[in-house]
């Protein structure tokens, strides 16, 4: 009767959205119940954990007992009570829900630093995230360690902005700490607003008191006093997580005036951000907090020096601030040789698309893309072949299958036409047309454009304007060489970071998959049979058994036929929604 | 949600209280537009007054960020996520179809008895699950047109 058992239900995006919070609401019911409370008293419990990484598999449910731990996946609420009953009152795990070999190996090939809390600790309790050796970082930084020698750590880490750029964070925190100022501040980048990547948020709801200790050791660096966590008010968990360690922080006196009785005060507030992508960039955010039109300024000087109301401002990634406890506490040649030369330490990923095993994944720099898809991703969904690999959201490129030997790497990957950006790894498969994915990146571009410089503005405009004529099918002659014309002048005359990777979906499409873009033009085809314009679908009338269901499911009422008899598509009224062609069990619809 | 036919008094509370411990202008519209579920003119000419900043500047700011409407929305809102990994799933055929079903025209985006707004949003972070809608905020993962269209009915039908 001495056993200790923990019951950690994952309630990360993935998690919740799979239904974790009513699994996590049946668990506690359980274990309330059913004499389990009386037997085992406050040394059994339910809690809810961060995002554990692998949410294809979700709800996934750890249960610990006495260390020993044993992972669910696919949990419903259903499912709890014979869980609860059979693993943990009689002690025999449910075997048949138990997470397989290839959880296992999605795992093995990485290696988790920044995400070792996250999935294990419950993100709301401090007492939690201290257990795992919170805030010992701090301590270390605020009682043993000069602002010089914080700053040296940090440089000889090889840390780098996780945020896409790659710019040394020491080599940003000294600028700033050299400067003399009554007022300097710290401000955190969680505005996280690329599509397709979620690393961020994952890290500001499920350890939120890492993020928040990170900034602290660098307000006492740079010897700061004021601070704003950046979050997207879109995330709504997110801000709320953090709000709730902000003032635990506040009540345990980790910030506000004398932290930890060393007499250094650091005040921490969350700002909502209302949504822009070019919110990311340091300037445009610093005007977003100062109340303005995000719009980017050039900078004559760099934000660590002159930022947020002119004074010296850090403006760092959710990521780069979540490494920092650990760097200070371990060490900072134990980060680097995680990493490789001049990239020092681990890498979040936000693995999504086509792969098998979707999630949050982690690894050390140097690790070969080809073992993130195959590897740990555990190959192309459906076992169609892999296409391409878009790195870095829609300021990225996409890469095919010959570069996928490149390492993860911030030279390796801006060699190959993307950018690490902000870690968003999209797969594409066969089924994926490469000129309609750039065209979807250049849209994006083109709206979030701010519209200051012209180059920007109307060349991501006119480039889109070609795009949309090729994946008409109205393609003319010289439209691939006019795309990396205007794209090399958007890339070489505009201000901000959005403008100047902007074409890159285009540019690295063109470069790497030129025969689609060609296939559209001269053959007036899309080959992935994708792009609408470009496509028909027609009922083969032999094979078309006349069960109905293309009708009932079409959107257009499209389709036309009796019972049992080959139905028709009527061309004029079909809007090549595709939905016939998902719902006939037959395979009796040709997209060509 | 506010009841919308008298603001008057509730949105002069609202933007004094916000004025007064909020330093920004944007957090004081994000109180506005969740009290209000969008921004009144009367908003933006109060806040102008009270903050003395000119309310061709608050425009400004309002029209620079998708999140703020500036149009009453519908009571319902379900938000389409249109982000890289959901596109590659098929969201942009799901979003053609939601509003097909539900009557919304081409460049509108609420149903004319305004039970359902519409929107799209650049990625909810949920990538894994793609593709993703929200409805009401309500995270749905991995959804499809059917499943939504039942959920979209039980809301109609008050459930």
């Amino acid at each position: 009767m001495s056993k200790n058992i923990q019951i950690k239900v994952c309630t990360g995006i993935g998690g919740v959205a799979a239904g974790g919070e009513e699994v996590f609401a049946v668990f506690r019911e359980a274990l309330s119940s059913a004499g389990i409370e009386a037997a085992y008293g406050d040394r059994c419990s339910a809690h809810k954990v961060g995002c554990k990484g692998f949410c294809a598999r979700d709800v996934l449910v750890d249960v610990v007992i006495d260390g020993d731990k044993t992972t669910y996946q696919y949990v419903k609420p259903e499912m709890v009570e014979r869980i609860v009953r059979e693993h943990v009152v009689e002690g025999n795990p449910v075997s048949e829900w138990i997470a397989g070999d290839d959880y296992e190996q999605y795992y093995s090939g990485q290696q988790r630093v920044v995400l070792s809390g996250c999935g294990e600790e419950d993100p709301e309790d401090i007492d939690s995230y201290m257990r795992n050796g919170g805030f010992l970082g701090l301590r270390k930084a605020l009682i043993e360690m000069r602002p010089e020698e914080i700053i040296a750590t940090v440089k000889n880490s090889n840390l780098r902005g996780r945020g896409g750029a790659g710019f040394p964070a020491g080599l940003k925190w000294e600028r700033s700490f050299r400067v003399k100022s009554d007022i300097k501040y710290v401000v955190c980048n969680g505005d996280e607003g690329d599509p397709g990547t979620f690393k961020d948020r994952a890290l500001m709801e499920g350890e939120p008191y890492a993020v928040i200790e990170g900034m602290i050791i660098c307000a006492k660096t740079i010897g700061s006093h004021s601070g704003y966590i950046y979050s997207r008010g879109a995330y709504t968990s997110s801000v709320r997580h953090l709000q709730t360690a902000i003032d635990k922080c506040y009540e345990r006196g980790f910030l506000g005036r004398n932290i930890m009785g060393t007499g250094f005060d650091f005040d921490l507030r969350l700002f909502k951000s209302a949504g822009a992508f070019v919110c990311g960039e340091a300037t445009a955010l610093i005007h977003t907090i100062e109340g303005k039109r995000s719009m980017p300024t050039p900078k004559f000087w760099s934000a660590a020096e002159k930022g947020l109301r002119d004074m010296p401002t850090v403006v760092n990634n959710v990521e780069t601030f979540a490494s920092i406890p650990r760097i200070v506490l371990k060490g900072a040649s134990w980060y680097r040789n995680l990493g490789v030369e001049n990239n020092g330490g681990t890498k979040v990923f936000a693995l999504a698309g086509k792969v098998r095993n979707t999630g949050l994944i982690e690894v050390r720099f140097g690790t070969p893309l080809r073992e993130i898809v195959f590897g740990i991703g555990g190959g192309i969904k459906g076992d169609r072949r892999f296409k391409a690999m878009h790195i870095g959201g829609p300021s990225g490129g996409c890469i095919s299958e010959e570069s996928l030997d490149i390492e993860i790497d911030y030279e390796q990957i801006a060699a190959a036409g993307a950018i690490m950006g902000s870690g968003g790894l999209i797969v594409l498969d066969e089924n994926d047309c490469m000129v309609n994915t750039a065209k979807f990146f250049l849209e994006f571009t083109q709206v979030e454009s701010c519209g200051k410089c012209t180059p920007c503005r109307v060349g991501t405009k006119r480039m889109l304007e070609i795009m949309d004529r090729i994946t008409a099918g109205k393609g003319r002659d010289g439209d691939i060489e006019l795309l990396e014309e205007l794209g090399h002048y958007i890339k070489a005359t505009s201000l901000c970071g959005l403008g100047m990777t902007a074409p890159n979906p285009v540019l690295s499409t063109i470069r790497y998959f030129r025969h689609e873009y060609e296939a559209h033009i001269q053959g007036r085809r899309c080959p992935a049979g994708v792009c609408k314009a470009l496509i028909t679908f027609t009922i083969l009338e032999d094979i078309c058994k006349g069960c109905g269901s293309c009708k009932r499911v079409c959107p257009a009422d499209a389709i036309r036929g009796t019972r049992k008899t080959p139905h028709r598509i009527d061309s004029d009224l079909c809007i090549k929604c595709g939905s016939c062609f998902e719902a006939c069990k037959f395979k009796a619809i040709l997209r060509t | 949600m506010r009841d919308r036919n008298n603001i008057e008094k509730p949105l002069q509370d609202l933007v004094d209280d916000s004025a007064k411990e909020r330093e920004n202008i944007i957090s004081v519209f994000q109180s506005i537009q969740e009290a209000f579920g969008y921004i009144p003119e009367k908003a933006v000419n109060l806040v102008s007054k009270r903050l003395n900043v000119p309310a061709s500047r608050l425009f400004g700011i309002i029209t620079f960020f998708p999140q703020f409407h500036l149009k009453p929305t519908g009571e319902n809102i379900i938000t389409v996520c249109r982000g890289s990994a959901c596109h590659v799933n098929g969201s942009e055929r799901l979003l053609n179809r939601i509003l097909i079903e539900l009557g919304i025209p081409p460049s509108e985006d609420t149903t004319d008895d305004f039970k359902f707004t519409v929107e799209k949003v650049n990625c909810v972070g949920a990538c894994s699950m793609a593709p993703v809608v929200l409805i009401n905020n309500e995270v749905c993962g991995k959804i499809t047109f059917d499943a939504l269209k039942r959920k979209i009915g039980k809301i109609r039908s008050g459930e």
